[in-house]
């Protein structure tokens, strides 16, 4: 009896959650105009919407589900001082799971059901590229926050990014590491499966050469590792200045433990935008490091300043530098549209690449070939506050060449 | 005898033409939208892949879980042929698929020593080895940061008609390899194969060259897989190592046994159905995926054989009920008046 | 001297794989189930720990403590999942209690990552501040010590409880076979939940040991090591006690020297390679039982 129960429930759930992805799906039943040419439908009535396409769930759900909710408070604010063009601006937003074909599912479900006119995303390079083509001929505006791989934005001037490129990333760090630190020879640990990790790696491993470094020792490691002792042991040996950590934060913060751990305890360690936060999530063993990022949450900076304390009253934690990205790409497009005057994406484009004002995460102008921003890079250095808690300090700026 | 094949095989021809045509022109008067479209076309792709795991763990009965594995070999394959050496599309897929079916030899040897889970976690392994071969082949396969700018089925500007190509490349795949499957099931060394899984001790017993047959399925499994990741690669335009690990392989078991181990029709419907119902989760936002974990306990706990166990939906005997009900005047009769008077 | 450094940092990964794989093979042993979701047990112990020393802070009674705690609560889940998921799923084809288990194990990672109180962000896991011990030019920390003590205790342990006491002798026997022992008047039902319990609570200390080796708690975390440990499982004979904690090890040891030795990009390959290479040679694994089929 019980189990038959059991069993018409099942029934009742499955049929009225299929019922409602019917709901979801098919409210947008105009039929599609056969002859291509995106128009920009993204503006029915009185809102204009937009997507996002974000892993909230799936291994980096962390990062995905800050940079969410990061663009929804731009959104709402807009919204609070008059929306767009008069109108109120909507974001739909789709989850990736972190994996491309989700994403194609996604973006195909914002463009020809939700019809948006530009889409926020996608978070990971992987998952970009696997929509820039398509998104290009469309002719949707999409502008990445954080795929720094750097052919993102090869598909066409319809792609935009809010970060810089690794190409930029990795040789800043190795700048400082030369200019600054006085280094001569460097290690690196990378993420052998990650292309972020892999193509940072690159770079730096590059521009730290070129500079007159010695020697560079590099090991890899798999997503998902915990375990770098025997790396780590092997490095010891080649007893180098700094250690560059091309990975994300979650895996630093156990890394550097680890280094430490193997009697490593003079070397300096350096990172780039994926150390972000790591200031909450290590110990003392990341003091004194070196990395580069987007922006530095206790920056006095006033855009920062009162980004962080509407983004802590709201969610009660620091958005990390992919939200401020997030939120930033939320204002470009907003900004663009408005000042576009139309929801006309090659209007929207046009105006995009006049894009010339402080955000969030610095002054952000597009280099008109890449459509990527020329901006600074923040080198954070780690240091311990009075109270004995890490904070991300300012370490110095390195501007574009 | 003879005369019901010749019947099963125009009803299917027909009913596959029928739906192709329905389908398709839903899709180009945007009835079916691209979204939805684009659905079935990767359930299509899932189609191909999944038939060919039902040959190696629904038919020969040998448990498998690095499916994707042959999958990234395919896709790699097709794609580099196609952007590097600017082979054909068709030629390409089939030289993918060919490449697979090498991987599928090699892998197929430790099978025939090994049994049950020990052979899941060796092909478990094997995809593992796959996936990492791919990442430390950098300069053919792109390594971490993968294969971008894979051409795309058509070139065309006009998007409906673009899905409608697509679709019908895919469609056009999985009908075939719906047909070998069960034209191969049907047949003599079909029959050998399903031996195999009944009792292995037993078919060798009676004759059975079972080595040979292992190794066979575990080709032209490989090969299938190859040819559906070749599709997949062109679908998605962008290929990456880490979208052949092993949870994708785990999908695809999960699709088979959704379907029922050992049924054509059930794979066919589970890999429209598991691809549809992931996208329906939208709705349900963060939660997505822990309700995708429940449905998953509980369609095994109330339908542990899945679908459709292994029975076949069959038109053709579908039809030939129906006819054997207009001989029963009970139901049908009264049904087919009810209707008439409505119109 | 690098070489031992190197056997030495496999020793204490190979200790949580073993410690792992030994629920695994438990399960595995009695009702022949890979039990998937057996890494977000692990996830789920360490959790425990650190809610535990998290408000309590750091000392040995509170280990302790998140010892016995977060092994009772995963035992209890242990009891639950397998009651409400697998036990349905008895009679029915093997094949199905796997496709439950990812199931299990979405639900588990997922609904950790949804709970607001767990989140999807890594939190830092607490531990003691890192005391090295260096003897002739080897480097060993106290976790390490620790992680390979309690593994090896926590073995022994189990060893005790299998082979020496009553219920020990009655999982033994429901092993060897199932309707044998229940016509024997052994209760197959609790039997088996037991051995869920048992391989949840050894799924929670290994949590806690391999929080405390790599310091970081996140829904997730389960997984990687989860897979290693199924696959050290298999390696040492999946069902046998002894070829689990063996395959453990060697996966550990094989994985750290190729990382050392020959190159750390193929490390996840060779040690799949292995794995193939070993049971192409026996089929059962290290130590498994060679069943001869008979007609």
């Amino acid at each position: 009896m019980f189990k038959r129960l059991l069993a018409l429930l099942v029934v009742v759930v499955m049929s009225v959650s299929l019922l409602a992805g019917c709901g979801g799906g098919g409210n947008t039943n105009t039929p599609t105009n056969t002859t291509g040419a995106a128009e920009s439908t993204g503006a029915t009535g009185d809102t204009i919407t937009i997507g996002t396409i974000q892993p909230i769930s799936g291994a980096i759900s962390a990062y995905g589900t800050q940079s969410r909710d990061a663009i929804q408070m731009a959104v709402d604010e807009i919204n609070q001082k008059g929306g767009v063009l008069g109108k109120k601006l909507k974001v739909v937003v789709e989850d990736d799971e972190n994996t491309p074909e989700k994403t194609v599912n996604a973006f195909k479900k914002l463009v020809t059901q939700d019809k948006v006119i530009g889409i926020i995303g996608a978070l990971t390079s992987k998952c970009s590229l696997a929509i820039t083509k398509e998104a290009q001929q469309r002719k949707v505006i999409m502008i990445s926050p954080s795929s720094t791989n750097d052919t993102v934005t090869d598909a066409g001037d319809y792609i935009f990014k809010a970060c810089y490129n690794d190409s930029f990333q990795g040789p800043s760090v190795a700048k400082f590491a030369i200019e600054t630190l006085k280094a001569k020879t460097a290690a690196v640990m990378f993420d052998n499966t990650n292309d972020y990790s892999v193509g940072l790696k690159d770079s730096f491993k590059k521009k730290f050469m070129e500079l007159g470094g010695t020697k560079v020792v590099e090991e890899s490691y798999a997503t998902g590792d915990k375990d770098f002792n025997a790396q780590l042991t092997k490095l010891k040996a080649s007893n180098p200045d700094v250690l560059f950590i091309s990975d994300y934060y979650p895996t630093v913060s156990l890394m550097a433990k680890q280094i430490r751990n193997v009697g490593m305890d003079k070397v300096v360690l350096l990172g780039g935008d994926g150390w972000d936060e790591i200031t909450n999530n290590a110990g003392d063993e990341v003091v004194g490091s070196y990395y580069s990022n987007h922006y530095a949450p206790y920056s006095d900076d006033k855009e920062v300043k009162d980004f962080v304390s509407k983004y802590q009253t709201k969610f009660n934690v620091v958005p990390n530098a992919l939200a401020a990205l997030a939120y930033d790409s939320t204002y470009i497009l907003a900004d663009a549209i408005q000042k576009a005057g139309s929801t006309d994406p090659e209007k929207i484009k046009a105006a995009m690449l006049e894009t010339n004002k402080k955000f969030v995460t610095g002054s952000i102008k597009f280099d008109p070939n890449t459509r990527v921003p020329i901006k600074a890079i923040t080198m954070v250095k780690i240091e311990k506050d009075s109270s004995g808690k890490l904070i991300a300090a300012f370490g110095g700026t390195i501007n574009p060449q | 005898m003879k005369k019901n094949r010749i019947f099963n095989a125009v009803v299917i021809l027909g009913a596959s033409v029928v739906v192709f045509v329905i389908l398709a022109a839903l899709q180009y008067i945007g009835v079916i939208d691209e979204y939805n479209g684009q659905l079935l076309t990767l359930s299509g792709i899932y189609i191909v892949v999944a038939l060919s795991l039902n040959l190696i763990t629904g038919f020969t009965g040998q448990l498998a879980l690095g499916q994707a594995g042959f999958m990234s070999v395919g896709a790699y394959t097709t794609a580099i042929a196609i952007m590097k050496f600017h082979v054909p599309m068709l030629l390409a897929i089939l030289i993918g698929g060919l490449v697979a079916a090498v991987f599928g030899i090699i892998i197929g040897f430790p099978t025939l020593r090994l049994r049950g889970d020990y052979l899941a976690i060796a092909t478990l392994g094997f995809g593992e080895i796959i996936r990492v071969l791919m990442i430390n082949l950098g300069s053919l396969t792109g390594g971490a940061a993968g294969l971008k700018g894979i051409p795309a089925f058509s070139e065309t500007e006009n998007f409906v008609l673009d899905a409608v190509i697509k679709f019908s490349w895919v469609y056009v795949f999985a009908v075939i390899t719906i047909v070998i499957i069960s034209n191969l099931i049907n047949s003599s060394p079909g029959r050998a194969i399903i031996s195999i899984r009944e009792d292995e001790i037993a078919a060798n017993s009676m004759g059975i060259n079972i080595a040979y047959y292992k190794i066979f399925s575990f080709t032209l499994s490989a090969f299938l897989a190859g040819v559906g990741g070749g599709l997949y690669g062109i679908y998605m335009g962008y290929l990456n190592p880490t979208m052949f690990g092993f949870m994708p392989s785990m999908n695809i078991v999960v699709i088979v046994v959704l379907g029922g181990l050992g049924s054509i029709t059930g794979t066919v419907v589970a890999s429209v159905a598991f691809t549809y119902i992931q996208e329906w989760l939208r709705v349900f936002k963060d939660l997505r995926l822990v309700i995708f974990g429940l449905a998953l306990i509980l369609v095994m706990i109330f339908w542990p054989k899945g679908l459709l166990g292994n029975k076949e939906l069959s038109i053709s005997g579908f039809l030939r009920k129906l006819f054997k009900r207009e001989n029963n005047p009970e139901r049908t009769v009264s049904q087919q008046n009810g209707s008439r008077e409505g119109k | 001297m690098e070489f031992v450094q190197q056997v030495l940092n496999g020793l204490s990964l190979g200790s949580v794989y073993a410690l792992i794989a030994l629920g695994y093979t438990m399960v595995y042993g009695i009702v022949k189930l890979i039990n998937f979701a057996h890494g977000d047990i692990l996830m789920i112990g360490a959790f425990g720990g650190f809610f535990i020393m998290g408000a309590f802070g750091v000392s040995p009674t509170t280990i302790l403590i998140s010892f016995i705690v977060s092994m009772g609560v995963c035992a209890i889940i242990g009891i639950i999942i397998e009651k409400t998921c697998y036990a349905p799923l008895r009679n029915a084809p093997r094949i199905n209690a796997l496709i439950t288990a990812i199931g299990v194990s979405y639900l588990l990672e997922n609904g950790g990552r949804v709970l607001p109180f767990m989140g999807p962000n890594p939190k830092q896991f607490p531990t003691f501040k890192i005391q090295n011990y260096n003897f002739l030019g080897i480097n060993i920390s106290q976790t390490q010590i620790m992680t390979i003590a309690i593994s090896i205790l926590l073995m022994a342990l189990l060893n005790y409880i299998i082979n020496y006491t009553k219920i020990g002798k009655a999982m033994r026997a429901t092993s060897f076979d199932m309707n044998a022992a229940c016509l024997m008047g052994i209760n197959i039902n609790r039997i088996i939940s037991f051995t869920f319990a048992l391989g949840a609570a050894l799924g929670a200390a290994a949590g806690i040991l391999f929080a405390s080796s790599y310091p970081q708690v996140e829904p997730y975390m389960g997984f990687m090591p989860g897979l290693k440990a199924f696959v050290a499982a298999v390696l040492g004979g999946i069902g046998s006690i002894p070829g689990a904690m063996l395959g453990g090890f060697l996966l550990g040891i094989a994985e750290t020297l190729t990382k050392g030795f020959i190159s750390s990009k193929l490390a996840d390959g060779v040690a799949f390679g292995i794995l193939i290479i070993i049971l192409v040679v026996k089929p059962t694994g290290i130590l498994g039982k060679n069943e001869r089929e008979k007609v």
